[in-house]
């Protein structure tokens, strides 16, 4: 029960008046990036970072969280009137959300997606507040070794297991590893990588890797595809207000999407396209409606999968606060965040920084509650957002690609820099390479690089650390079965197919 | 002719790909280069700021092999990514205004780079009034400008717009605070 006096503590910070407009503005972006098509939280949250220099961690973590949330709802929206998911977590959501809006009834859809978000969200903060202490208790017994050993596990499950294609995840994240590589190397002050260009001595800021794969290289994408068919704004019909019997379809949808969504997130794998799908199927199974699924569309295939979405964006909070350890690109931008404020997210974080911790998970109820009210009775103010047409819209994304790279250091050579990582995501975007793995590769590289060089340190140059401590042994082991199990089923599966057709031959 | 027939199975060789891969062992190559040039103390021998890197580059060389392997296999991209016509007209002019951009702002400062940037930009996306995207593109640009320049207290370049605004707002803010 010491959870509740921490988060009685945390509401004391997170409801004066100046956190909850940070809270206020948060959420109110987050919406609107998530609403508009090309813009994400990460890159928002990114173009943000110059402002952890100058207000308190409380009031920028606040504000960060908003957008994060925010965005969560306000994709949802875009992907059941447009039909064009923002974020690779609402794909599931368009699929019968879309449908039910086609069908007339996007007003419930967007109502049940909004209030599973709330419930699921509300469930998901409450299991960061009580796990996190948890978590904590075995992350101290945590040495060099075994911090390296689970960023190791991080780094397949993300790049990996995730996504179409193992190669083309760890080729995006080993893009990453360069990158974080680049600039003076920290323990021996040698500088790697600068191809002699003194501007390149720093590294390479996350605002330009962010805003170069995300805004520019997604601009170019757009303005290549033009060809491409163009998705219709389906108008608003239908009350917002659900029926007893959309409610009764939701309830259990909801809870379900939670259940599965948050563990999911929590663990040091993340990703949200996996409890989407998830739920779906399941929802798509448990369903008396199953004829409405994928024609006019069923309630509890929006229900479910934004439960699960909302809840494991939740429970990335988890490994991102008390292992330092992100799984998705906007965990990662929120930890260089921390790195701006000196502060190193791990198992001390919580007892070193109560105050930021628990404000934020605090801000979190609070920012569930902002959300549900900013995106159901003021829908209308997002609709229009919509319509806002792409000439427009990507030439002012481009604008503030400029003033966020520019501002860094009025250097020229940092656009430069931004153009060749746009081009970069521009062939990534087409190519179907995942962008989230290189910032995540970017930031955590050079952690696990820390780790891996103090592990090898205290053994003396003895590689055989990862191997002895049972707990590093059984995280590597994870990550190779994580590596090669898929293709080694995969093969399975292809064999025991083809094998009847062998028979006959043979016989 | 017996040759198309045989060209039906070389065809499968994807050349996008293929360049991909290619470009990719090249990056390698060049973190082999970089890591080569760093300098090595004595005293870091066991694990010293090389053998990351090292790491790194040998999987980069696996990874674009694999690559490589894809595409003379055929290839990765879905259907549709290869049937969607790229539009190399509006590309290009994004790419003008980013150039654009890169060239002007220095001389000419944040705000005016920005709108010729922007004009250029809804041009090539397909805009057809000019005008009012210039008005559009000011307005914005002036926006991003004091948002950021003045709210978040970032520098960025000022030129010949943001000097005369910045005068005129320091006037207006010295007869008010006076």
């Amino acid at each position: 029960m010491e959870t509740l006096g921490h988060l009685a503590h945390g509401f004391s910070v997170a409801f004066t008046p100046v956190n909850l407009l940070w809270c206020l503005l948060g959420t109110t972006l987050g919406t609107a990036i998530g609403v508009l098509p090309g813009l994400g939280p990460a890159l928002t949250i990114a173009l943000l970072l110059p402002i952890t220099y100058q207000v308190a961690p409380e009031a920028s973590f606040i504000l960060f969280a908003g957008i994060y949330y925010g965005a969560m709802y306000g994709g949802s929206t875009t992907s059941i009137l447009l039909n064009t998911p923002g974020e690779s977590a609402t794909i599931v959501t368009a699929l019968e959300g879309n449908k039910m809006a086609r069908s007339g009834r996007g007003g419930a859809a967007l109502a049940t997606s909004a209030i599973g978000s709330f419930v699921a969200g509300t469930i998901g903060t409450m299991g960061v507040a009580f796990l996190a202490p948890v978590v904590v208790k075995f992350a101290l017994a945590f040495g060099p070794a075994e911090y390296f050993s689970l960023m190791v596990l991080a780094f397949i499950t993300v790049s990996a297991v995730l996504g179409s294609s193992s190669v083309r995840g760890l080729t995006s994240l080993f893009a990453g590893f360069v990158i974080g590589m680049i600039g003076v190397d920290l323990q021996t002050g040698q500088p790697r990588f600068t191809f002699g260009m003194t501007e390149l001595l720093d590294g390479v800021d996350v605002i330009i890797a962010a805003v170069g794969l995300f805004a520019v290289g997604e601009t170019l994408y757009m303005a290549s595809r033009r060809y491409a068919g163009k998705d219709e704004i389906v108008p608003l019909r239908g009350s917002l207000y659900m029926t007893s019997a959309e409610w009764g379809r939701s309830w259990k949808p909801w809870l379900r999407g939670a259940a599965i969504g948050f563990p999911i997130g929590a663990m040091p794998a993340g990703g949200a396209e996996i409890p989407t799908f998830l739920s779906y199927a399941i929802e798509k199974k448990l369903s008396n409606h199953k004829e409405e699924f994928g024609t006019v569309g069923a309630i509890e295939g929006v229900a479910g999968p934004e439960a699960a979405n909302n809840a494991s964006a939740a429970g990335v909070l988890v490994p991102m606060l008390t292992l330092g350890l992100p799984t998705s690109a906007t965990a990662a931008i929120m930890l260089s965040a921390f790195q701006s404020y000196g502060i190193n997210p791990g198992p001390l974080l919580l007892t070193t920084q109560g105050d930021l911790v628990w404000g934020l998970i605090a801000s979190l109820f609070i920012a569930n509650v902002i959300l549900v009210i900013l995106n159901l009775p003021l829908i209308g103010l997002w609709v229009r957002l919509l319509k806002i047409p792409a000439p427009q819209l990507y030439a002012g994304i481009l604008v503030f690609a400029t003033v966020g790279t520019y501002g860094i250091s009025q250097s020229p050579i940092d656009l430069v820099i931004l153009y060749l990582l746009g081009a970069a995501g521009f062939l990534m975007r087409r190519f179907d390479f995942p962008t989230a793995p290189v910032i995540i590769g970017m930031i955590l590289g050079p952690l696990a690089e820390t780790q891996f060089r103090r592990a090898m340190t205290i053994s003396n140059g003895d590689w055989s650390v990862f191997y002895k401590h049972p707990l590093s042994l059984t995280l590597l082991t994870l990550a190779f079965i994580g590596l090669v199990g898929p293709h080694i089923w995969a093969y399975v599966e292809h064999r025991r197919r083809r094998g009847p057709e062998h028979v006959p031959g043979d016989a | 002719m017996s040759s198309s027939d045989q060209q039906a199975a070389p065809s499968r060789l994807a050349v996008p790909e293929l360049l991909i891969g290619v470009g990719l062992l090249a990056c390698a190559g060049a973190v082999a280069w970089q890591t080569l040039a760093i300098p090595v103390s004595p005293l870091y021998s066991k694990v010293g700021p090389t053998v990351f890197p090292y790491l790194t580059m040998v999987g980069l060389v696996v990874l674009s092999l694999l690559l490589i392997l894809a595409a003379l296999r055929g290839g990765w991209q879905p259907e549709e990514e290869k049937e969607t016509p790229t539009d190399w007209r509006a590309m290009g002019f994004v790419v003008i205004g980013l150039v654009a951009n890169l060239l002007l702002i220095q001389p000419l400062g944040f705000t005016a780079a920005s709108v010729i940037m922007f004009v250029l930009v809804c041009y090539g996306f397909g805009s057809k009034r000019t005008l009012r995207d210039v008005g559009l593109g000011l307005i914005l640009a002036l926006a991003a400008y004091f948002g950021f320049a003045r709210a978040l207290g970032v520098n960025i370049g000022a030129g010949f717009i943001e000097n005369q605004l910045n005068t005129v707002i320091d006037a207006i803010i010295g007869t008010f605070g006076a």
